[in-house]
């Protein structure tokens, strides 16, 4: 489980723990085509540390929800291994919390108890769920207050806008301290103003948290504004073309989205991102 | 006096039931008129009144043939509720299931099964079993499709989002699969209430020894076409409170549902 959060005030983002949480060792992926391999991904190697948040960034089907599935568990890297802490992930593991594009809440429960489904899944929450129902619906409250959803707990997926869902799906994501964070384009269907509000949003949420973040996006500004590290990922057969380091402070908000060294990041991405 | 808003009238909840009975009422009273005006004879289209008096004089017979048509296909359609579920799910869940059985299945569903009746009496007599068989044979298939459908549309990311977290097949099932599927189960069991009816009315009316198609057949075959008419008319009763029925239930478990 995570080490309770730090001071989320702290301009530092980086970790005490410097060791690699998830590691990326000659990742590929093919399928076969008409007869022979395509190759989707290949030769992807970086390492990610606890509590670094990254996003990876490309043009259309290069493979980056690929990357997340892969490190989801879902479906494991065919070619290559991710190892988290030095274990190579075969199969699911019970410390990720992932959210799609889809906010895909289960339209039966309302949204506290859409919140809460991980603690009745991930042990050790499962085994206490009986006893501890009380204190797991206080957090799920609290998460749901982080993204001012309080008042909406009892009220049923589709009485809420997308962007309500969305930020339910990112406290379910979150509700069980996971160590990893996966998003695949969650902001993806929404408009552009909501976009921004989201970002601030999840990373409330996140710096709650401080657990690692892999964000896939379209969105180079969302990605300048969430990560540490931004992946530009090259047209098939992907790979990591280039790295940005993002060294803003912490917490950033929308002013630091117009000043220029955003802009500075903003641009050295975009100059690198190459289409089919 | 004020004025009647005829639209603001259709959105009321009242208007789906005054209107339907006022249609039927104006029904029942142009057919009246229709057979004193134009003389037509009872044998061949009785008027409602004398339908209503054979209610009133057959009425013992009417209850007791209403009642066994009821239970059949009652017992039919619980029937057809246990192995349609049951079919649907291992349809859904196993791929060999759904290659192997689901054709044979077309093809059975597209057999008139009153082309069966005779067969089940020779087999189990002119009695309530080939009544209740019927009742089955024409329900399981649509529940059977129908939750098969149901498990099939399943969002895929609903799914991964358990499976991430370690879920096991079973949790998913009971967390995903049963409750999506429910919606889909409740949809077909108006359905299958009426094919149910229907299945058991067809066998009472080729070979049976009660209920309502069997008192049709025996009416007519007397010349008694107001008692045939009456227990016509029971029958619609009978179906339309049965669909209703499941689409009150329908309504209060399926809240999410829209």
């Amino acid at each position: 489980m995570v080490q309770p959060s730090l001071d989320p005030t702290s301009t530092d983002s980086r970790s005490v723990d410097t060791l690699p949480l998830l590691e990326f060792d000659q990742v590929g992926l093919e399928y076969p085509f008409e007869g022979s391999m395509r190759r989707i991904i290949q030769e992807v190697n970086l390492s990610i540390k606890p509590g670094e948040f990254v996003s990876f960034v490309g043009p259309s089907g290069c493979g980056k929800t690929s990357i997340l599935r892969m490190v989801s568990g879902l479906n494991p890297a065919p070619i290559g291994e991710i190892r988290y802490r030095g274990q190579r992930i075969r199969k699911p593991l019970n410390n990720v919390g992932i959210a799609f594009q889809n906010p895909v809440l289960l339209p039966w429960r309302n949204t506290l108890n859409n919140v809460m489904l991980p603690l009745e899944i991930v042990p050790p929450y499962k085994k206490d769920f009986g006893q501890k129902k009380a204190e797991y619906i206080r957090m799920a409250q609290d998460l749901l207050s982080t993204v001012r959803l309080q008042d909406f707990q009892k009220q049923y997926p589709w009485q809420l806008s997308g962007g309500m869902r969305q930020r339910a799906s990112l406290c379910r994501a979150l509700i069980h301290q996971p160590e990893i964070l996966l998003l695949d384009e969650p902001f993806g269907a929404l408009d552009a103003f909501t976009r921004e509000e989201m970002w601030t949003m999840l990373q409330a949420l996140w710096m709650r948290v401080k657990c690692v973040g892999i964000l896939i996006t379209h969105d180079l500004r969302e990605a300048v504004f969430l990560s540490d590290r931004v992946y530009v990922m090259s047209p098939r057969p992907s790979t990591i073309i280039y790295e940005e380091v993002i060294n803003l402070p912490r917490p950033r908000n929308l002013e630091m989205e117009l000043s220029d060294e955003f802009n500075h990041y903003f641009s050295n991405i975009r100059r690198h991102i190459h289409h089919n | 006096m004020s004025s009647f808003n005829l639209e603001k009238f259709l959105k009321t909840k009242a208007a789906g039931f005054v209107l339907p009975f006022i249609a039927t009422i104006l029904l029942f009273v142009i057919w009246e008129l229709a057979v004193i005006i134009l003389k037509i004879p009872p044998f061949n289209l009785p008027a409602p009144s004398s339908i209503a008096s054979a209610m009133v004089n057959f009425a013992p017979q009417l209850l007791a043939n209403s009642l066994r048509t009821l239970w059949t296909t009652m017992l039919g359609f619980i029937l057809a509720v246990g192995v349609g579920v049951i079919l649907g799910f291992l349809i859904g869940y196993s791929k060999l299931v759904y290659l192997t059985l689901y054709p044979l299945l077309v093809a059975f569903n597209t057999i008139p099964k009153a082309a069966l009746v005779p067969l089940l009496a020779i087999w189990f007599g002119a009695n309530a079993v080939p009544a209740v068989i019927t009742a089955f044979l024409l329900a399981f298939f649509p529940i059977a499709v129908n939750v098969a459908l149901g498990l099939d549309t399943v969002e895929p990311e609903m799914k991964d989002v358990l499976r991430s977290l370690g879920a096991s097949q079973v949790e998913t099932f009971q967390k995903v699969g049963w409750p999506h599927t429910l919606p889909y189960i409740f949809a077909s069991l108006k359905i299958a209430a009426s094919f149910a009816f229907i299945g058991a009315v067809i066998s009472e009316s080729v070979a049976s020894n009660a209920g309502l198609g069997y008192l049709i057949v025996q009416a007519t075959a007397d010349f008694n076409v107001p008692l045939a008419f009456a227990a016509l008319i029971l029958l619609a009763v009978m179906g339309v409170i049965l669909y209703s029925f499941f689409v009150y239930v329908e309504k209060k478990v399926i809240y999410w549902a829209r």
